[in-house]
């Protein structure tokens, strides 16, 4: 059974919650005391409806301000897949959390009321989506009972979405007219809608492809631990030396000639070793220990990678950033500290080349500074080679955090669009 | 004879392989970021899970770093055999934080009456021992489907001078790449089962045979009826009147203070037998077993941010 990542992103008023509560409910993931202490704080609240908001808004300010304050995570499984859904709320630092909670998505769901059609907000989270990578979307068409089930509607809602779309990264869009309240095509196809000839969207969550989203093609592998058995009565481990890590792309097989990264030498994979003995071959996102042919002095924070396919080593990168905190602003010749892969290094922002308005797209190139939920496009150097990938080529290798020094808080968010070019 | 092509090269993990992967990175990152740090070990099955994955993340080599025990003192001692064994069997370094020894040092006051339980003062040996052995990194087994406000933490999650969680004031955590920059006195908390359900747990037992201590599995006890739970009979709990002692066949779905844990009445006897019971059961672990969860709404959320696992 394969694992699917989601995000959904919408407010309480496109029927988000009530999406996720039937998606759930009908796969049998609420059990009956979550239930119950729902209904019961839906009761003690005065609230019309069991708020199914409840079941994920865990926190005790969230369900006395009825707020989502934060990414949550559901679970739920049909016989085909199992799901993790990160729930972003909508109205509150979107942004911040729609980036926290997507960023290893593998498919995100926009929802849009029927009624409304396209609004700011749909184009805000499409916009992110596309910014973060996540190689399918799904637009649920909500509502749809509130419009007559009018094949109509759906087709204008389709080709409006479709025209903002093209500006975007998109590979994979679909729609699906629902209504998540009655549950039509939700797990069952609907009945009210003759003339939709997709999937349930369910269905579609089962089936939708994503073995080839990863990238077997650029073989990456940051070196994050070294493993060194010191066990004296055990001679047969003396000499083991094996790198441990998680594959970021690629497949690894014995006796591939690789590069160790930033050294320079080649040599050669000897063996792929794992708990439960050699492999054969390692992939994204296998955690594995490779054995090299030769003696080389490794550590980690090293990349191993092809000889004939290396990523970009360099120390001036073009990025997208989002800030994250309120507590400070990102501006040209801030000093950060920066992890990417397994690396630590510092970073000074070169420059903020512009900031883009995530509902217009808009770049606004006499911006001055990034705050709390602005995206921009910067500059760094960093102090120590990066060894990296464009992100839209590799999630792993071509994505960063920047940490500020004093509060160690993760101040940042980075998709890295390629090496500065010499001018 | 075959006359097929070879079999095209399948590049997929099973949900359990992407889990257990993402684990064994977490486990990994923490061994090569920090100096100092601990595994929870309870003996129940999600620590005996959180422990084979760590054991598989540095193979061949033994584990880089000891695991610890609160002990409340009023343990399974079914869980206290198995603790041991599994520790000996590693060749682990086993650290005991003493619920008992801060009680008989006065530094923490134990509830009384029949319901009292030393649930909610393991938090005060808990950080002691934090403190004592400068452990700057605790993994602990807890998984986000267990209780709401575990749904909303994440995989490093920071803890101040006192041990405190702030649930309004928690990092970013984006793609595999986590943050546990910390000052001195601070610790980070980290969580590699966060993405595991309790069926996961159960598939990953039958997939991998690990160990369990026997209460997991059916079996004849002495219990009595409370709140709706089974409890078992021990010395440390009284009878409340009309609470009568009788022979159940029980298995626990968690494990942890013998006063505030309660056994289901189940015949599954085998990891087999448990998972089908568990992929059609109705009520979560901690709302069939956990009288320590029924405080309040908010009972896992306040006990979290007092330093609480």
């Amino acid at each position: 059974m394969e694992l699917l990542r989601f995000a959904t992103a919408g407010s309480v008023d496109d029927g988000k919650s009530t999406l996720i509560g039937r998606l759930l409910y009908d796969s049998k993931a609420i059990f009956e005391d979550q239930l119950e202490a729902v209904e019961r704080t839906s009761l003690a609240r005065g609230d019309a409806y069991t708020d199914l908001a409840l079941l994920t808004d865990g926190l005790r300010a969230e369900r006395e301000q009825g707020i989502t304050i934060d990414v949550a995570y559901r679970y739920f499984a049909t016989p085909k897949r199992k799901f993790i859904i990160a729930d972003t709320p909508g109205h509150i630092q979107y942004t911040r959390n729609m980036v926290t909670g997507a960023s290893t998505a593998d498919l995100a769901l926009v929802l849009v009321d029927a009624r409304k059609g396209v609004v700011e907000q749909t184009r805000r989270h499409a916009f992110l989506a596309s910014l973060l990578g996540i190689p399918h979307l799904v637009v649920c068409v909500n509502k749809m009972d509130l419009v007559d089930w009018s094949q109509e509607r759906y087709d204008e809602i389709k080709a409006e979405f479709r025209r903002f779309a093209m500006k975007l990264d998109v590979h994979d869009l679909t729609f699906v007219p629902i209504s998540a309240l009655h549950g039509d095509n939700v797990v069952e196809r609907s009945a009210a809608m003759g003339w939709y000839e997709g999937p349930s969207l369910l269905h579609q969550l089962e089936e939708v492809h994503i073995a080839s989203d990863r990238n077997l093609v650029d073989a990456r592998f940051p070196v994050q631990y070294v493993i060194r058995p010191q066990d004296q009565g055990n001679h047969d481990l003396h000499d083991y030396r094996g790198y441990a890590g998680t594959v970021a792309g690629g497949v690894f097989k014995p006796g591939d000639e690789v590069v160790v990264l930033p050294s320079g030498l080649t040599t050669a994979v000897a063996a792929i070793d794992t708990a439960d003995g050699p492999v054969e071959e390692a992939f994204a996102p296998m955690a594995v220990t490779i054995r090299l042919a030769d003696d080389l002095d490794v550590s980690r924070g090293d990349m191993i990678a092809r000889v004939r396919n290396r990523p970009h080593c360099g120390q001036d990168i073009e990025a997208m950033v989002c800030w994250l905190t309120g507590e400070s602003a990102l501006r040209s010749g801030a000093k950060l500290a920066v992890k990417h892969t397994t690396r630590w290094g510092h970073t000074v922002v070169k420059d903020l080349q512009y900031r883009l308005d995530v509902n217009t797209l808009h770049r606004d190139e006499t911006a001055t500074e990034l705050v709390l939920n602005e995206i921009g496009r910067v500059r760094l150097r960093t102090t120590v080679p990066l060894f990296f990938d464009e992100y839209r080529r590799n999630r792993t290798t071509g994505s960063f955090v920047l940490i500020d020094e004093t509060t160690h808080n993760t101040v940042a968010a980075g998709t890295i669009l390629g090496p500065t070019e010499v001018e | 004879m075959s006359t097929s092509a070879p079999p095209q090269p399948h590049y997929e993990l099973t949900h359990l392989q992407a889990l257990e992967a993402e684990a064994i990175h977490i486990i990994r990152e923490v061994a090569a970021e920090f100096e100092r740090p601990v595994m929870l070990f309870s003996g129940g099955k999600d620590s005996a899970v959180m422990l084979h994955l760590a054991v598989k993340a540095f193979a061949p080599a033994r584990l880089p770093f000891p695991v610890m025990h609160v002990d409340t003192g009023h343990n399974f001692p079914e869980v206290m055999e198995f603790r041991d064994r599994r520790v000996a069997e590693l060749g682990a370094r086993l650290v005991v934080a003493s619920v008992q020894d801060a009680i008989d040092a006065g530094k923490v006051v134990e509830e009384t009456g029949p319901r009292a339980s030393r649930n909610r003062i393991q938090t005060v040996p808990l950080l002691e021992a934090i403190e004592a052995h400068g452990f700057d990194a605790v993994f602990g087994g807890a998984r986000r489907d267990e209780e709401k406000a575990r749904a909303k933490e994440r995989v490093f999650s920071f803890r101040d001078d006192f041990g405190q969680w702030d649930p309004k004031n928690q990092r970013p955590e984006l793609w595999n790449l986590y943050n546990g920059r910390h000052r001195k006195g601070e610790h980070i908390r980290v969580f590699p089962l966060s993405n595991w359900t309790e069926l996961d747990i159960w598939q990953y037992v039958a997939a991998e045979d690990v160990a369990l201590p026997p209460i997991y599995f059916a079996h004849a006890r002495r219990v009595f009826q409370r709140d709706g739970m089974w409890l078992a009979e021990s010395p440390w709990v009284t009878l409340l009147e009309g609470e009568e002692i009788e022979e159940r066949t029980v298995r626990f779905r968690t494990v942890g203070d013998a006063t505030c844990t309660g056994a289901i009445e189940s015949a599954a006897a085998t990891v087999a037998a448990i998972i089908e019971e568990t992929a059609v059961t109705r009520i979560t672990e901690r709302g069939a077993t956990r009288a320590d969860d029924r405080i309040s709404e908010a009972g896992m959320e306040d006990r979290k941010r007092e330093g609480y696992f």
